[in-house]
């Protein structure tokens, strides 16, 4: 391993230790989020700050080879990519009703009848997944609590 | 500089390990994919870190490839569940099974419920 | 309309794509040689030809000045964001409520509303989860709201937003709807009312 010895290293080192962070973050959110909408924020936002960083300090370390170029390539192609799949995932968790109504303030788009009325699936899960749970178990109802973690 | 690396490491592989958690309990394929691209993410951060760290610019081609394969990853599975989807609603009885899950708690009740048990949907 | 030209339209439809595509190839290799443009030119063209993409309808200007101020908004913006979103993460009391909400834009073009949608991914709090392409509405979803109040800051960052994206990269005729429609509320998307 190399040392630090210039001021543009001291930059580097700190981009890289940023963006580690922030990929850790990423990871925490996508633990503690509780539906698929709220960890897409997690898994988008974050990360492509945090990869943005780790690239910018692995351009400055390896500054003067040709590889530069392809961290760029591997910068821009996070940034352009990573909002297309959030958006293609979050629009199938909407029409699949994977979403935490009871943690909603509002739902604008909420059951708008000419837009959804047919396009969910037949098998689609009950609109109260925690309460259908309880439901459809008498005897051990208290154990549906701890969905909420 | 050990301290530096041991640091970066050090959180880049808890945020693989956290993902790793997602996509071990996560309930709903679609929390997989979110975990599985968030993994390829860090993974490729990882290399990349390693590259910077060394010096060492062999590993940077990969980490192009790895990039773009979670891109392609995640959306054809998202692809794959929306035809799921579209196939669902055409094949004539969506409107039917909308009025059976919403009154009587009968004969479709329990059928759903016990989906929701099995696809673990209520975290 | 003649077949040639047809054939010029097409070509200057694919001429941005083609460029960008020799460009990543550059990129790739790492170092700049007519080898490298050449053998790019010839990739490129067979990646058009092989895989055709639909032309995109209303083809997008560049405004230099509003390009930096819109590039100056991103970094800033997405800094902000996953900032935001790393402190909800690791915040001991956990995230507040969500919201879904609707958005009317005043845009009307395929390529802008997609990079709308883009950086709408990337501002601070949102991500889009749906759009209503003949309405132009856009579904966002929030990760963290107090109050309505907040809702309505968020409305009014969504229209900012779009109003940088089309004076970046919008024509004369995209700017000028701009201006012309004043905002409106967009409290109830059109489609509650056609059912």
């Amino acid at each position: 391993m190399n040392d630090v010895d210039s001021v543009a290293d001291v930059i580097a080192v700190a981009c890289l230790l940023v963006g580690a962070f922030f990929c850790l973050t990423a990871g925490v959110g996508l633990v503690r989020f509780p539906d698929v909408l709220s960890r897409m924020h997690a898994g988008t936002k974050p990360q492509v700050v945090g990869v943005l960083l780790i690239m910018t300090g692995s351009a400055i370390r390896l500054v003067g080879s040709s590889v530069i170029w392809m961290l760029l390539l591997v910068a821009a192609f996070q940034l352009l990519t990573a909002p297309v799949s959030a958006h293609m995932v979050s629009r199938i968790a909407y029409r699949r009703r994977h979403v935490r109504r009871d943690l909603l303030l509002v739902d604008e788009l909420g059951g708008g009848p000419d837009l959804y009325r047919g396009d969910e699936p037949a098998d689609a899960p009950p609109e109260e997944p925690a309460q259908a749970f309880v439901e459809s178990q008498p005897d051990q109802g208290t154990g549906a609590g701890d969905g909420k973690a | 500089m050990t301290v530096v690396s041991v640091l970066t490491f050090a959180m880049l592989g808890g945020g693989v390990l956290l993902s790793l958690v997602r996509l071990a309990r996560g309930p709903s394929l679609l929390d997989r994919v979110v975990a599985t691209d968030a993994l390829l993410v860090i993974i490729s951060a990882g290399m990349a870190v390693f590259a910077a760290l060394t010096r060492n610019p062999t590993v940077v081609p990969v980490l192009v490839v790895v990039s773009l394969l979670g891109f392609v990853g995640s959306v054809s599975v998202a692809r794959y569940i929306g035809g799921m989807l579209l196939e669902s609603a055409n094949d004539g009885r969506p409107a039917a099974a909308e009025a059976g899950t919403a009154e009587p708690a009968g004969a479709a009740e329990p059928a759903a419920a016990g989906r929701t048990t099995t696809e673990g949907d209520r975290t | 309309m003649t077949a040639s030209d047809v054939a010029v339209r097409r070509l200057r439809n694919q001429v941005p794509l083609l460029v960008s595509l020799v460009l990543v190839w550059n990129l790739l290799w790492g170092t700049w040689s007519w080898a490298n443009l050449i053998s790019g030119t010839v990739v490129a063209l067979a990646v058009t030809w092989l895989l055709p993409l639909p032309p995109v309808a209303g083809g997008a200007s560049f405004h230099p000045l509003a390009v930096v101020h819109f590039l100056g908004h991103l970094i800033r913006d997405l800094a902000l964001s996953s900032a935001q979103v790393a402190w909800d993460a690791i915040r001991p009391s956990g995230l507040r409520y969500g919201a879904i909400i609707s958005v009317q834009l005043r845009t009307d073009s395929d390529l802008l509303l997609t990079m709308i949608a883009e950086t709408l991914c990337l501002v601070p709090g949102s991500i889009v989860i749906d759009l209503d392409r003949e309405k132009r509405v856009f579904a966002l979803h929030l990760l963290s709201v107090r109050d309505d109040a907040e809702l309505e800051e968020q409305r009014v960052r969504v229209r900012a937003t779009e109003d940088r994206v089309v004076r970046a990269f919008g024509s004369a005729a995209d700017i000028a709807a701009l201006d012309q429609q004043p905002d409106q509320p967009a409290r109830r998307p059109a489609g509650r009312s056609t059912s």
